[in-house]
């Protein structure tokens, strides 16, 4: 992430959030949990998707908050959704249902399948480090239709194996997801701050298939574990318009400010 | 919020005009140190929920102030409440499903007993948030189990016994099922209670309802006590004969939100992660500011001097 990125008015960060806001369709049934993905998806709905559907974990419906949430049970989720209910309600009657489109994703690990470990590294008995754990993740990734994970591409966390599967991708590869049983699609996209990743139609293993601007293969090459493959033809991300940085920037001023307010 | 304030002294009298007018006893009003003395025992399973808004936090510093000990405690987000349970020692096992500080990182307390057993070593039940929000309503249900499909084809039924593949006898299909929950306490903190002791809440209620039908036994902290609730869209009523006892604790979710009352102060949630990092500051922190005081109001007192000396 030298020379051009530096050079040009964005961070990787607002790529990267920018690239996944793009990701969701006008209309869609998204869920969402907080940080990146909640960024993303509040990005779309300001822009090119108004009408997409916000459901976080908490239980609010066609959540519209003004300001990015401090954390899930923020008061701005459930000011003017459509609807609040319960827990079991959100997971039963939503996700398990089928009604989620869209579910976003981080990963402290994600393997070549879209396996994610969120649970812990080293031993699971003897962990060298005890990380926060599912929450609600298997379930997005078992049962959204489709998945969009958003993380940081280092070598860290791009790593050939897996300490701990906490949430399920393709598996094994190939048709092994299908052997689950479970009703969603799996991730569609790996959206990172070099580029994008999506599954071959047969192996499903993740394959490079676009950079963002000032990335290099190399580079994502020496973030990734695993000998990353990459796609006859790797397109380039269109950097973010003007119009989607100004409003990304707006809408970190705005919590910016309402975290001032509240502190 | 077209509530009144009422204060402990005068809360006591409206447990007594409820009984002349032989209203039932349940939901009796009581201070926080007397619920927490009567019914938390050493060794109980204990569930303080509230899914990152209504954090029962007055509750959990006055069962540290009073040294419980072997607790299993339950919660689908530990937060900074259980962080600074299981650092002063107070549980045996911690059964979750997300252990972070929300919104800014790693709770300290909660890795140190998990990755170097300090101050004692944790036992740990984890499950997905699914898979705990099925287990209190399998527990409020009186069923021993609740079924879904999840975990299938993840480590998480290697590493907790209670989850379990299950066959379904119509279809054949195999599913997951997941051990009902029954805590012997669940507390929660609510936004207001009525003089007859009924329980209102509002806003994201989470899993608080499930929580406290699951439970034998059940305390509710709350902002205040009013003549009548409001109709709030989405809120929830807890009936008094579901209640056991209501302590009134006025901000007794800080630094969580209270719809209608506060907002979360996202600065102690910064806050705490140089509290809780070191063992000695944790200590240090938590003599001066929760074992050294006598209630929640003087706790938040404190931390505000604290605070003004800086």
């Amino acid at each position: 992430m030298t020379g051009t990125v530096e050079k040009d008015p964005y961070t990787t960060d607002e790529m990267m959030t920018v690239a996944a806001s793009r990701e969701l369709r006008d209309g869609a049934v998204c869920f969402v949990g907080i940080g990146l993905p909640s960024e993303a998806a509040n990005l779309a709905r300001a822009t090119h998707a108004p009408d997409c559907f916000l459901v976080y974990e908490s239980g609010t419906l066609g959540a519209k908050p003004n300001v990015l949430p401090l954390s899930i049970g923020d008061g701005v989720l459930a000011e003017h959704a459509d609807s609040v209910v319960s827990v079991p309600e959100v997971f039963n009657y939503w996700l398990q249902a089928g009604r989620v489109d869209v579910g976003f994703l981080g990963a402290a690990q994600i393997d070549r399948f879209g396996n994610i470990n969120t649970t812990v590294v080293g031993p699971y008995g003897d962990p060298k480090v005890r990380l926060p754990g599912a929450g609600g993740a298997p379930e997005i990734a078992a049962s959204a239709k489709e998945v969009i994970v958003m993380l940081r591409h280092t070598s860290r966390a791009f790593v050939e194996d897996l300490a701990f599967v906490t949430s399920v991708g393709y598996r094994h590869g190939g048709g092994s997801r299908q052997e689950l049983g479970y009703s969603g699609g799996g991730p569609a996209v790996i959206i990172t701050d070099l580029g994008v990743l999506r599954p071959d139609p047969e192996t499903k293993e993740f394959v490079l298939t676009a950079l963002h601007p000032g990335a290099t293969v190399e580079e994502a090459r020496e973030a990734t574990s695993w000998d990353l493959k990459v796609a006859g033809e790797v397109d380039s991300t269109e950097p973010p318009s003007d119009k989607e940085l100004r409003v990304l920037r707006e809408l970190r001023a705005r919590t910016e400010r309402a975290r001032g307010t509240r502190a | 919020m077209g509530g009144m304030d009422i204060g402990q002294d005068e809360s006591q009298s409206i447990v007594s005009r409820s009984q002349d007018s032989g209203v039932r006893k349940a939901g009796k009003i009581m201070s926080l140190r007397e619920a927490v003395a009567e019914f938390v025992r050493d060794g109980d399973s204990v569930a303080l929920e509230g899914f990152t808004h209504l954090i029962p936090s007055a509750a959990g510093h006055e069962i540290i102030r009073q040294e419980k000990k072997d607790l299993t405690l339950i919660r689908m987000t530990p937060d900074l409440i259980y962080d600074a349970m299981i650092g002063m020692g107070c549980a045996r096992k911690l059964i979750f499903s997300w252990g972070g500080n929300p919104g800014v990182g790693s709770l300290h307390r909660f890795r140190d007993a998990i990755e170097n057993g300090w101050p004692e070593p944790l036992e740990i039940e984890e499950h997905s948030h699914a898979g705990m929000a099925n287990r209190y309503v399998a527990g409020a249900s009186n069923l021993p189990f609740a079924v879904l499909r999840g975990y299938v084809g993840t480590d998480l039924p290697e590493v907790t016994s209670t989850i379990k593949p299950i066959t379904c006898p119509f279809t054949g299909e195999e599913l997951m099922a997941v051990l009902a929950l029954n805590p012997d306490v669940t507390i929660i903190h609510a936004q207001q209670a009525d003089r007859r002791g009924n329980v209102a809440l509002w806003g994201i209620t989470g899993i608080q309802k499930e929580a406290a039908f699951s439970a034998k036994k059940v305390i509710v902290t709350v902002e205040e006590v009013v003549e009548k609730f409001e109709a709030r869209p989405f809120g929830i009523v807890l009936p008094s004969v579901a209640v056991n006892a209501i302590s009134i604790e006025p901000r007794g979710a800080f630094p969580s939100y209270a719809d209608g009352y506060y907002d979360r102060d996202n600065s102690f949630y910064e806050a705490w992660d140089p509290i809780s990092r070191d063992r000695d500051e944790f200590r240090g922190w938590m003599e001066r500011h929760i074992l050294g005081v006598d209630s929640f109001a003087d706790h938040l007192r404190s931390i505000d001097t604290e605070e003004a000396a800086r």
